[in-house]
């Protein structure tokens, strides 16, 4: 059984909740509390959570071009082989 | 208290995970073609995957919300749970006794019992665990529907059923593979949504030195000394002098040692996730992927707790203070959502929520698919219809899910009408796991334990963990359900916990010897042919000669237990 490369949804996931996080950093409020935040926590942490899920995504692709590449190779190899004979 | 206000923004952002969640599930449905697809992911999940799962299966959201609030109770001992309670038995598991769970190809840990020692050990362990993981899964789900009802005024109902239809569907569709998919997802965001909890919180106290400042005021106030709050071992010479209430022994013994190697070495529930890995040598470095990140998990989870406590003390100061249960001692489970609601923004506190969903579900769905293999492979199959085809299995394995789930909501309406039968079976639960590990260890380890060893040390084990429960009350015990029920009061503990440690040591005490002199006294069932692959001795050592020496799960795991000890000394 050969599944699908989990860091894919994972980091489609963030990158998605990342950006919403982003959208509310446009219009900082306060908390719940009325607490007044000092830092925009959610401009920030979009960032961190868009930046790691942009990491996933490319892991993901990396991994599934180097499996194309080494696909590839085996049929060129095999297809030499057939010619040599 | 007011519920908390929900902006669109963190709906879309819980309806986000939830797509996703169910989006997995689906797609993980065409590849269940049989039901070692379906109960063992096909044994194909890689290393790092399986790792989180198995970290991500124990975090549900009890665990979250009880460690916070122990961090408020306790303070930073409550680390315990994880350098002493938790690394050395991952690492114990990993490197010798791995190679006997992967390498005898049992489909679960009662299989393996079968496979060991007979039938009726295997149909006692297999029996106990369904029952505790269903009524467990459905506990946690009426503590969460109670909270989800307190923090943000949902109807009970409606928590119950609409999460017990999400497991539902993303594990019948997908089976183990959506579970630990899903798993490793939530592992992400819990660790999203509550690492910037401690940092605003770790800001607003003044950082580590203020954190401890406040803290010493805490311990002060309680009747201890000033670092009881923030040093883990300093105080434990003697129970009285730290807010645990245990001295060092009952610690290392009954919690690093007994309790602790009984989950982490035996529990089906976590034990699936490393039998699903790829290879042996994935499988072995399961726990270790764990560890690493379990070591961590005290600054996510027991921190908030702190610094709640540290700001509750500075009542009105900071505007936030934990609230006072009808009896007068402080509502310590609602740090995490009272924390939530104080420093986090919309947006961030959809993510929070989020979070908190999700260790809630990855709780759950553990529970769910043990549950399922269990009854399916160890019960059904196994009593009920051995001759049953692959095909039946698989359906099987759906409607056990469905079943399972069903009786865990109907678990937690019981829990919601009769709060102390509740409190009596998770009683009972714990005299029943209390043992486990001696049984593994000597079947592991010890060519002659023979079933009619295993079996009888494991009732005689469970019987004295209630014997010595009746015969012992903690402190201030006001209930027959804290213990002293036999009639006779022969100890009382300063606290519950040290109580419970007692009652593991106790147990597994008595299992180890009973175990030993049965199998001394009975004729060893099973052939050496037999027991290959199952006992150290007849088992060829797994070879990691192809492999770098750091990679080997020796090392990593020696390296792991040096990274544990220093975190003990850092926070003596």
């Amino acid at each position: 059984m050969s599944l699908f490369d989990l860091r894919l949804p994972l980091g489609w996931l963030f990158f998605i909740l990342g950006i919403l996080l982003e959208i509310a950093g446009l219009r900082p409020a306060p908390t719940s509390d009325g607490l007044p935040s000092s830092v925009n926590i959610n401009l920030l942490w979009g960032g961190v959570m868009v930046a790691f899920g942009l990491v996933c995504l490319w892991l993901a692709h990396r991994r599934k071009r180097k499996f194309l590449q080494a696909d590839v190779a085996t049929r060129r190899r095999r297809g030499d082989e057939t010619s040599v004979n | 208290m007011q519920p908390i206000h929900l902006d669109w923004i963190d709906v879309a952002i819980l309806v986000v995970y939830f797509a996703f969640v169910l989006g997995i599930g689906f797609v993980l449905k065409r590849y269940m073609r049989s039901s070692n697809d379906f109960f063992l992911s096909g044994r194909s999940i890689p290393t790092w995957v399986a790792g989180l799962a198995f970290l991500s299966a124990n975090l549900g959201a009890q665990e979250v919300i009880g460690m916070a609030a122990s961090g408020a109770k306790y303070g930073i001992m409550t680390s315990h749970f994880y350098w002493v309670g938790a690394i050395p038995a991952m690492v114990f598991v990993a490197v010798f006794m791995m190679p006997f769970y992967y390498g005898s190809k049992a489909r679960s840990v009662p299989e393996y019992l079968k496979l060991r020692f007979d039938e009726k050990t295997r149909a006692l362990n297999a029996v106990t665990f369904a029952v505790m993981t269903v009524f467990s899964s459905g506990i946690s789900m009426y503590a969460m529907a109670l909270l989800l009802n307190l923090i943000l005024g949902w109807d009970f109902n409606v928590s119950v059923w609409l999460s017990a239809v999400i497991v539902l569907l993303y594990i019948s569709l997908g089976g183990l593979t959506s579970a630990i998919y899903n798993e490793v997802m939530q592992f992400f965001l819990i660790v999203a949504g509550f690492a910037p909890l401690v940092y605003l919180g770790l800001r607003d106290v003044g950082g580590w030195s203020g954190l401890t400042a406040r803290l010493a005021e805490v311990s002060t106030a309680q009747g201890y000394a000033p670092g009881a709050f923030s040093h883990s071992w300093q105080f434990m010479g003697s129970a009285t002098e730290n807010p645990m209430g245990v001295e060092w022994l009952a610690m290392l013994m009954g919690l690093g040692f007994v309790l602790s190697f009984g989950y982490w070495c035996t529990d089906f529930l976590v034990m699936q996730r490393a039998m699903a890995a790829e290879s042996m040598m994935a499988a072995r470095r399961t726990p270790l992927v764990a560890a690493l990140p379990k070591m961590l998990f005290p600054f996510l989870v027991i921190l908030p707790g702190m610094i709640a406590i540290a700001l509750t003390q500075h009542h009105g100061a900071s505007g936030f203070s934990l609230p006072a249960k009808p009896d007068g001692s402080l509502n310590y489970d609602l740090v995490i959502p009272l924390m939530l609601r104080h420093y986090f923004p919309s947006g961030i506190l959809g993510l929070g929520l989020t979070a908190l969903m999700a260790s809630f579900m990855s709780g759950m769905a553990g529970n769910v698919t043990a549950f399922n293999t269990v009854w399916t492979y160890d019960i059904y199959q196994a009593y009920l219809r051995p001759k049953a085809s692959d095909a039946a299995l698989l359906w099987m394995g759906r409607v056990a899910t469905i079943v399972g789930i069903t009786i865990s909501v109907g678990a937690a309406y019981f829990a919601a009408h009769f709060n102390n039968i509740m409190d009596l079976l998770q009683l009972v639960f714990a005299f029943v796991n209390a043992p486990l590990f001696a049984t593994f260890l000597l079947g592991m380890f010890w060519r002659r334990a023979t079933g009619h060893g295993a079996f009888w040390g494991l009732v005689s084990g469970i019987l004295a963990a209630a014997v010595h429960h009746g015969l012992t009350q903690p402190h201030g015990a006001t209930t027959l359900v804290k213990g002293g029920w036999l009639g006779h009061v022969w100890r009382t503990y300063p606290s519950e916990m040290a109580q419970n440690f007692w009652t593991a040591i106790y147990a597994w005490t008595v299992c180890f010897l009973v175990t030993i002199l049965i199998s001394l006294i009975t004729r060893q069932q099973k052939s050496a042919a037999e027991l290959t692959g199952l006992v150290s001795s007849l088992t060829p050592r797994p070879s990691d000669e192809h492999v770098t020496w750091y990679q080997r799960p020796a090392a990593m795991g020696a390296l792991v237990l040096v990274l544990a000890l220093i975190l003990n000394i850092l926070f003596w």
